[in-house]
């Protein structure tokens, strides 16, 4: 950040700079369905800085919340998603305004994420025999079959993989048309933002590509903990920092730091 | 586990309509809960969890039972370690984001020795649904091209007739017996519910039996006030037992939020010794008190006040 020409350096870790990032893309005026954690806290984020007219929807059932600083729930269908909302809803209804059309952003956190922007949330390794088996789906597969989707998550090579587990929420599935000729005519993954990249896809193939780079982090850098062989677009930018107005409006909605604890620096 | 159409209509014709009390303690409520049958269970994650009726379900050691919820928290891990399921039909289970992946869960379903059988949360959602209309499926978008849909046995594709989009189709969702906890409720069984609604009304509609728990039993007069609060009809419903604070350590919106203290503390023990720990807040606030009011006598008051004020502001936060 610039000021008179004199760098100020605005501290950060990696979980703030993937919230700051990722809020940064949700437009004013559009309507965001948020999951439970990083997404959650990175939405209200949006909301309190740059997107004043952003709603969102939690799965819970509720249509545009103020949620209270200080009080983001560790769960996105407790009652306190419900401050200050529109409208209380049940719980099938408020996904099916998915299938509607009314949702132009799904947000979800991704445990494993392929080039194809398929995401696991179920199983780490043999579907019968786990080694890991995660908490499953909720709402996510609904989201990423019906909406854009942006995805935030920790950039590493065992997270960020060629091929996911198991296919909990689906991306392009295997690629090309795959994802339409399943029947998923709408939605898709829109942007996967980590503490190292912003990475967008290739319309025609359904791929992965780097689209820009983090401040201070390198297209070296991003391959050397990329699982995949990952593209890289023309004309890559690079992100600008968190501003000290994010990291102050971030830290105010989660003074305990209990979704931006800093990983794996 | 698809049911015949006329089956379950002559379950709800036996069903006796009349406006009629059917208040009951919790021990005769859940004596009415066969071993071996499908509960599912109202409420969401740990919001409006009727807590009361799993605590005497585990205690009356229940068996075999299969359970559906929309989304599962710490009562899973209890009815796990209890042994009174190895069945969990679920879209997500865990005690929440910041607290980690339930250990419980991850025991009993990585060795094989419990089924999670997950589904999408609004599938699941429309499997309710369509046991409440009456119809054996719904058609959905969602779940498709996924390995959710390839992991599930009783879950097809269609082509629509009308357009030739491709749909999923979910099977409908009966459950022998529904157990939901509201805000309010008359002795007849018709129940107002505050907050998020969930997936209750159909989840009561869709099941044979249903069982209530209440933080207030209400006089059928104060029903007809307001029928347009009226979530669930008494003609489904066979008990309903009054309890206050019967989703405890969970919320129940507008009178408690969450202890969270009492959360963290499970939470705590759960992650460090997995099975032991849960058998030990099992021995402790379960098989111990020997009334559901001494198991809330074990709850902090300081903790309790600070739940009930915080819910009391209710929407405006």
């Amino acid at each position: 950040m610039q000021r008179k020409g004199i760098a100020v350096k605005v501290s950060y870790n990696t979980a703030e700079l993937v919230c700051i990032s990722s809020a940064r893309l949700l437009e004013d005026g559009k309507v965001v369905f948020a999951g439970a954690g990083l997404p959650l806290l990175s939405a209200i984020l949006a909301q309190k800085t740059h997107a004043k007219t952003l709603t969102i929807l939690f799965e819970g059932g509720v249509i545009g919340p103020f949620v209270e600083p200080g009080k983001l729930p560790p769960s996105t269908n407790e009652q306190r998603c419900a401050t200050r909302a529109n409208m209380v809803l049940p719980t099938t209804d408020v996904l099916l305004l998915q299938q509607r059309g009314y949702v132009d952003y799904g947000f979800l956190g991704g445990a494993q994420v392929d080039q194809y922007g398929n995401i696991n949330s179920s199983y780490i390794g043999d579907w019968d025999r786990p080694t890991v088996r995660l908490p499953g789906t909720g709402g996510g597969n609904d989201i990423a079959s019906l909406s854009k989707v942006i995805v935030a998550m920790h950039h590493e090579k065992r997270r960020l993989v060629k091929k996911v587990d198991f296919i909990t929420s689906p991306g392009y599935l295997s690629g090309g048309n795959s994802r339409k000729e399943a029947g998923l005519i709408a939605g898709g993954v829109l942007k996967v933002v980590t503490h190292l990249a912003i990475m967008g896809f290739d319309e025609e193939k359904g791929v992965m590509c780097l689209e820009g780079l983090q401040p201070g982090a390198t297209v070296e850098k991003v391959k050397e903990n990329t699982g995949f062989d990952l593209m890289v677009k023309d004309n890559l930018y690079e992100a600008s920092a968190p501003t000290e107005e994010e990291l102050r409006v971030l830290h105010i909605l989660d003074p305990e730091r209990r979704y931006t604890t800093a990983r794996g620096e | 586990m698809e049911r015949s159409y006329l089956e379950l209509r002559e379950k709800v014709e036996k069903k006796d309509k009349g406006l009629r009390e059917k208040v009951k303690s919790l021990s005769e409520a859940v004596a009415l809960i066969p071993d071996n049958v499908h509960v599912a269970i109202g409420g969401c994650h740990y919001s409006r969890t009727p807590m009361a009726l799993i605590w005497e379900m585990i205690r009356q050691g229940k068996k075999g039972l299969t359970f559906s919820k929309s989304i599962t928290a710490t009562e899973g891990d209890l009815l796990l370690v209890a042994g009174t399921t190895r069945h969990i039909i679920t879209s997500w289970f865990s005690p929440g984001v910041t607290w980690g992946v339930s250990r419980i869960m991850r025991h009993y379903v990585q060795s094989g020795e419990a089924q999670y059988e997950e589904w999408s949360h609004m599938s699941l959602g429309l499997r309710y649904k369509a046991g409440a209309m009456g119809v054996p499926f719904l058609p959905a978008r969602s779940m498709l091209g996924s390995d959710v849909f390839k992991r599930l046995s009783n879950v097809k594709e269609m082509s629509c007739p009308f357009t030739g989009d491709k749909l999923a189709l979910v099977p409908a969702l009966n459950p022998d017996v529904a157990i939901i906890h509201v805000q309010k409720a008359d002795p007849y069984g018709n129940a107002q519910i505050s907050g998020f609604p969930f997936m209750d009304k159909d989840i009561a509609l869709a099941a044979d039996r249903v069982i209530l728990t209440t933080e207030q039993i209400i006089d059928n007069s104060e029903i007809r006030r307001t029928p347009d609060r009226t979530d669930i009809p008494f003609f489904c419903v066979d008990a309903v037992v009054e309890a206050p604070c019967g989703c405890l350590p969970h919320e129940c919106y507008g009178v408690y939020e969450p202890d969270f203290n009492h959360m963290d503390m499970y939470v705590k023990l759960m992650m460090e010794k997995s099975v032991d720990g849960v058998k030990e807040y099992l021995d402790k606030y379960f098989y111990g008190p020997e009334t559901f009011e001494d198991y809330l006598d074990l709850f902090h008051v300081k903790d309790i006040v600070k739940a009930t004020l915080s819910a009391k502001k209710g929407y405006s936060g």
